[in-house]
C-alpha cells in the first residue's frame, strides 16, 4: 500500500514544482498506472515512491510518501530497497556493470539481500523464462539488444519480489507482444501477490486493457482518477498532451459519421470497440 | 539515391549470429518501417547501411558506393543515422554545436553549418535550446536534438532506429511531420520501430525481420495484416486492423477515416 500525503517537490534550482499537492492512496494488490506528457510529473512520482526523491536528487520535498508502512524521507535508500523496486526508463541505468553474465546480472539483487543460493537459483530461472532471456543467460549484459537489456533490467527487479513495484516507462524498448506481456504478468502480481504495482506508460493501449486504475498526472498535478475505461475515454485527455487509442479516436469519428450504437460509453480497448461496432 | 543490399551475414565476436542472409533494394524516395522481435537483428541491418558494421558475407551498396570500400566518415554524407539510445552519439557541449556537429565535419562553412543547425533545431521545436547543455534536456528532447543532428547535414538516406521511444504525444506527431516532410522532399527514409501505429500512419512499405533473416516485406497494406505471421516475430497488427477483422470488416485501415469509411460502407452494403 502507498500513501501520499499532500506531496510537493521541487528539483534543486528549480522554481517550478515538479509534484505540486499530490494526495492519493494506492492499496495492496492494485494495478495503478501513471500517464501523462512529457513533463508532467510521472518519473518524479517513481522516483518518490522508491525514495529517489529526495534522497539521490536532492532538492526540496513537502509532505509525506509512505510505502509499506515506511515514510521513504525517514529512512535510507538501502533500507527501502527491500521494500519498493524501480525499474528505470533507460536500461542502461539499471544494468550494473559490475556483472560479466546476464545470470549474474539477475542474481546481484538477491545477493545484496542476502538470499540464500539454493533459493536463489530457481528464482533466477524463473524470471529469466517470463522475460525470455534463458538462451542468452551466459552472454554479457552489454552484447543484448536495447529490448533485451530492458527485458533484463525488468527481470533484475522481479526476482526481488518487491512489496511495492514502480516501474518508468519499462516497456519504451520492447516489441509489440513482450510489451503486452509485462502488462500481463503486472497485472498478475498485483492480483495474486498482493503487490503494489505503479507504472508509468505511454503506451494506452495496454493501460486500458490491464489497469485497474489510471492516474493522470499535468504539470505536476493530479488531473485525473479513475478506472481505464472513464480517464482514457475523456475529452480532456487531449489538454493534458495524451492521445486516445484508435478504438476511442475511431468510435468518435464513426459517430460524427452518423454511426448508431446501443453502447453509451467509448471504447478504450479492442474488446470494447467489437462491442461498440457489432 | 538507392540502396542494395546483397545477401549479407553478420556474427558478433561473442558467437550471436544477427543477420543470416538478408537481401533489399530500396528505391530512391522510398519510406520503409523495420519492425519485429528484440534481437531480430533490426539494429544489425541499419548498422551496415552507414557502414558502421562491415558484413561478414555480402555487401551493402549506397548509390554507387559499395560500404566495404569507404570509411564512415564518407558514408555519413550519404546516410544519417540517428541511434536507438541519444546518447550513444551526443559528444558537444551545447544542443547548437551538436547539431552543427555533422554539417562542419561534412566540410561546410561555420555560418553555413549554423544555419543549418538553426533550422534542423527549428523542426523539432528545440531553437530556444541552442545554448543549453545536451544534458541538461530530458532524454526525449536529447533524442529529438540527435534527430535535429541528422537533419542538419541533408543526406539523401536517413535512419530512425526507434525515433518515438520515450516520446509523448505531441513529440510522437512532430516525428511523424518531418517523416512526411522528408517523404515530400524525395529522400530515402527508414525506420525501426515498435510502434506499430505509427509504422501503419506513414509508412507504404514495411519489413518484417526475425532470426537474422526478413520474414516479409511488401506494401504496409498487406504485411501489416498479416496477424499469424507478425505473431512468430513479436509483433501484432495495427489497432485498427485487429479492430476491422475481429468485427469481420473486409478491410486492412491504416487510419481513422479509412476505418470509419470501411465500416459505413460495409453496413450500407448490409441493408
Amino acid at each position: 500500500m502507498i500513501s501520499l500525503s499532500d506531496v510537493t517537490y521541487h528539483y534543486p534550482r528549480s522554481d517550478s514544482p515538479a509534484l505540486s499537492n499530490l494526495s492519493l492512496e494506492i492499496p495492496a494488490g492494485q494495478f495503478c498506472a501513471v500517464i501523462g506528457a512529457n513533463g508532467s510529473g510521472k518519473s518524479t512520482l517513481c522516483s518518490a515512491l522508491a525514495g529517489f526523491v529526495p534522497h539521490f536528487y536532492r532538492g526540496k520535498l513537502t509532505g509525506s510518501v509512505e510505502v509499506a508502512g515506511i515514510d521513504t524521507a525517514g529512512s535510507s535508500l538501502a533500507e527501502l530497497a527491500g521494500t519498493v523496486g524501480l525499474v528505470f526508463a533507460n536500461p542502461f541505468n539499471q544494468i550494473t556493470g559490475a556483472r560479466f553474465t546476464v545470470r549474474e546480472e539477475v542474481a546481484f539483487g538477491l545477493e545484496n539481500l542476502g538470499v540464500p543460493l539454493a533459493e536463489m537459483e530457481p528464482r533466477i530461472d524463473e524470471v529469466l523464462a517470463f522475460v525470455r532471456l534463458t538462451d542468452l543467460a551466459d552472454q554479457s549484459p552489454y552484447a543484448l539488444s536495447g529490448g533485451q537489456q530492458q527485458r533484463l533490467a525488468i527481470a533484475s527487479v522481479l526476482v526481488m519480489r518487491p512489496k511495492i513495484l514502480v516501474l518508468d516507462e519499462p516497456t519504451s524498448q520492447l516489441d509489440p507482444i513482450g510489451s503486452k506481456e509485462v502488462f500481463a504478468v503486472l497485472r498478475d502480481l498485483a492480483a495474486t501477490d498482493e503487490a503494489t504495482v505503479v507504472l508509468a506508460e505511454q503506451k494506452l493501449e495496454w493501460v486500458a486493457t490491464f489497469a485497474d486504475r489510471v492516474l493522470g498526472l499535468h504539470k505536476g498535478k493530479l488531473v485525473a482518477d479513475g478506472p481505464p475505461a472513464e480517464v482514457l475515454s475523456s475529452l480532456t485527455l487531449t489538454k493534458y498532451g495524451l492521445e486516445p487509442t484508435r478504438y476511442t479516436q475511431a468510435a468518435r469519428a464513426a459517430q460524427a459519421a452518423g454511426w448508431r450504437t446501443d453502447e453509451t460509453t467509448l471504447p478504450v480497448t479492442l474488446e470494447q470497440a467489437v462491442e461498440f461496432f457489432r | 539515391m538507392k540502396l542494395s543490399i546483397e545477401d549479407i551475414a553478420f556474427t558478433y565476436p561473442g558467437g550471436v549470429e544477427a543477420l543470416r542472409g538478408v537481401s533489399i533494394n530500396i528505391r530512391s524516395g522510398e519510406a520503409v518501417a523495420i519492425v519485429g522481435e528484440n534481437g531480430a537483428g533490426k539494429t544489425t541491418l541499419v548498422k551496415h547501411i552507414n557502414g558502421l558494421l562491415k558484413p561478414a558475407r555480402g555487401r551493402v551498396v549506397v548509390g554507387d558506393w559499395d560500404t566495404g570500400e569507404h570509411s564512415v566518415a564518407r558514408m555519413a554524407a550519404r546516410v544519417g543515422f540517428v541511434f536507438q539510445n541519444p546518447d550513444d552519439q551526443i559528444v558537444e557541449r551545447t544542443v547548437g554545436d551538436e547539431v552543427a556537429f555533422g554539417p562542419r565535419q561534412l566540410g561546410q562553412s561555420a555560418p553555413m553549418a549554423l544555419a543549418n543547425a538553426t533550422a534542423a533545431l527549428e523542426m523539432v521545436e528545440l531553437a530556444a535550446e541552442s545554448g543549453t547543455h545536451p544534458y541538461d534536456l530530458t532524454a526525449p528532447q536529447r533524442k529529438l536534438v540527435t534527430l535535429a543532428s541528422v537533419l542538419a547535414m541533408h543526406t539523401p538516406i536517413v535512419i530512425f532506429d526507434e525515433p518515438t521511444m520515450g516520446q509523448d504525444a505531441h513529440g510522437v506527431a512532430l516525428i511523424g511531420n518531418i517523416i512526411e516532410s522528408l517523404k515530400a522532399d524525395r529522400r530515402t527514409v527508414i525506420i525501426i520501430t515498435h510502434d506499430i501505429d505509427f509504422c501503419a500512419a506513414h509508412f507504404e512499405r514495411v519489413i518484417a525481420m526475425a532470426d537474422g533473416c526478413v520474414l516479409a516485406d511488401g506494401p504496409a497494406t498487406r504485411v501489416l495484416a498479416r496477424a499469424d505471421l507478425l505473431a512468430t516475430t513479436n509483433v501484432e497488427p495495427p489497432q485498427l486492423v485487429r479492430l476491422a477483422q475481429a468485427i469481420g470488416l473486409p478491410a486492412f485501415p491504416l487510419t481513422v477515416e479509412g476505418f470509419v469509411t470501411a465500416l459505413l460502407e460495409h453496413h450500407s452494403k448490409d441493408k
